[in-house]
């Protein structure tokens, strides 16, 4: 029980995966200019990276066990087509819950952030509920950062930012910022 | 000339506090702490603090709009910045610090009001990720008063050695590490290693208590801060008084006074109502407790006010009074 809270902390707060590993930077620079599509593209983003860890270890488990070489391109294919299909499967069954996930899923099923999971699950040799918990984690945490990169640059709106800093080299600054408060949670649950 | 009718839209009500009134009475309520740190520290002390200030003076200068030196806020930042570091820290740095947060944590953001996260705290984060064996080197208390308590003078991007300067750590690093506990007496009085600003307890919660009284801060957010690290800390001290520090300690100790009275009581990057104050607050205290106890470092206060620093655009948000006489929360109001 430890061990799953230290990894789901783990992956949510100290290698939270945008401000500490610098992964899955396009969305966080790109969907986070309003709260409400940034928690939006937070929510799909814990959706993929669940059906990731849980479709990672079927195929570390049965069937890359005699072919590891072919771990990087089956990671790739098998995470696509599988959001694929579960789009495709949300838009029939709740067409509610498509228009809220719908644009943003086919936008990160090839995102840095969910093939990063995927070999982070594969090296650290995870059984299934770790990598839940794992993905779980690093949902929350990638939906953490974005709401506040959000929330920050809706206030920034309406400041008068000086020119050489408008649109991406603001939000850029603020990422640098953000990661630089997030080091504070750098060793927690891990030194005592 | 002098307009004899002066027409002017309301409010009429005039206040005689202006921001450089309200920054310069924060300036001079921080001279007693200033003094104290000279007094331990000797030229240290003074060297350290007018590097950081000449970095955030020079930086306001070119960045700023003309005159905004007069208003005092970029004096008190790089004060404080100065106040948060040791006192051994190379000149070159703690000047580095103050362009740093001037620079990037104040005027990228549009200057003065508008900035997100505490610009001395942004510098002092910047200089604890790029020189972090420097940051955490503290000299011990006591000692010649003239002698230089580091290598102040070390030349830029060259190694500072001080070889004659015996090292020590601070109560919090001595109680994380090593559950030694410091005499709460040293810890109020300041006869302890530490930051510039870190030692006294006793004269930032005077100065404080002057700020309070002429509501120049939200008194909550301080008294939060404080109740929620002594609760917390009694929780804590009750399951283990070995492993864990008495509360008084908690209160005492590490650089929690002068964040909580002068750091998260900025008026800029702390929330805009009284219930949001309690929220901030709480989250700051919480968050100390939490790296203090759990982390890999022994202080937590710089990152607990960062980290609240970011969520207060959504305390904003969430604490948003009703508009007197609707029902409900203006939507899509600019927060």
């Amino acid at each position: 029980m430890g061990e799953l809270f230290w990894i789901f902390i783990s992956a949510m707060l100290v290698n939270n995966f945008t401000l500490a590993l610098f992964l899955g930077l396009c969305p966080f620079m790109g969907v986070s200019a309003r709260v409400s599509t940034a928690l939006r593209m937070g929510f799909a983003n814990i959706f993929v990276l669940t059906i990731t860890s849980i479709a990672v270890w079927f195929l570390n488990t049965y069937v890359l066990v005699g072919a590891p070489y072919l771990k990087l391109i089956s990671f790739i294919v098998v995470i696509a087509s599988l959001v694929q299909i579960v789009e495709t499967m949300i838009k029939k069954l709740s067409p509610a819950l498509f228009r809220e996930l719908g644009i943003f899923l086919p936008l990160i099923t090839t995102n840095c952030a969910i093939l990063g999971l995927a070999i982070f699950q594969t090296n650290r040799a995870y059984d299934f509920l770790e990598g839940l918990f794992f993905a779980l984690g690093a949902g929350l945490g990638l939906t953490l950062a974005l709401v506040l990169m959000a929330s920050i640059r809706e206030q920034t709106e309406v400041a008068s930012v000086p020119d050489l800093a408008k649109g991406m080299g603001l939000v850029l600054i603020i990422a640098g910022s953000l990661s630089l408060a997030f080091m504070g949670f750098a060793g927690l649950f891990t030194s005592s | 000339m002098d307009p004899r009718l002066s027409l002017t839209a309301s409010p009429h009500l005039k206040a005689p506090d202006s921001t450089p009134t309200i920054m310069w009475s924060v300036v001079g309520s921080l001279a007693p702490v200033v003094g104290a740190a000279v007094y331990f520290f000797g030229p240290s002390a003074v060297l350290v603090l007018a590097a950081a200030m000449l970095g955030a003076l020079l930086t306001e200068r070119v960045a700023g709009q003309p005159g905004s030196l007069g208003d005092g806020s970029a004096v008190i930042t790089g004060l404080l910045l100065g106040l948060t570091l040791p006192p051994g820290f190379p000149m070159w740095m703690a000047f580095v610090g103050g362009v740093i947060a001037i620079g990037l944590g104040k005027h990228i953001f549009g200057g003065l009001g508008q900035n997100v996260f505490n610009p001395a705290l942004l510098g002092r984060a910047f200089l604890q990720a790029a020189f972090p064996g420097a940051i955490t080197t503290w000299p011990q208390a006591g000692g010649p008063w003239m002698a230089l308590r580091g290598d102040n003078l070390a030349l830029p991007l060259m190694r500072p050695d001080a070889p004659d300067v015996i090292t020590a750590a601070t109560p919090l690093g001595l109680m994380k590490f090593d559950f030694i506990p410091t005499e709460i007496m040293d810890l109020l009085i300041g006869t302890t290693s530490g930051s510039l600003g870190e030692t006294s307890a006793v004269l930032i919660l005077l100065g404080g208590g002057y700020l309070a009284l002429k509501n120049y801060l939200n008194w909550r957010i301080p008294a939060g801060i404080f109740a929620t690290v002594a609760v917390f800390g009694a929780i804590l001290y009750s399951i283990d008084p070995v492993r864990f520090p008495s509360p008084l300690f908690a209160l005492f100790s590490g650089g929690l006074m002068l964040g909580a009275i002068y750091m998260a009581t900025d008026m800029v990057t702390s929330p805009l109502t009284n219930a949001g104050c309690w929220i901030f607050a709480f989250g700051i205290g919480v968050l100390v407790v939490l790296i203090r106890t759990w982390g890999g470092l022994p202080e937590g206060v710089m990152y607990g006010i960062l980290l609240m620093n970011s969520l207060v655009p959504f305390i904003n948000r969430a604490t948003q009074p009703r508009v007197f006489g609707t029902g409900r929360r203006l939507e899509g109001a600019v927060p």
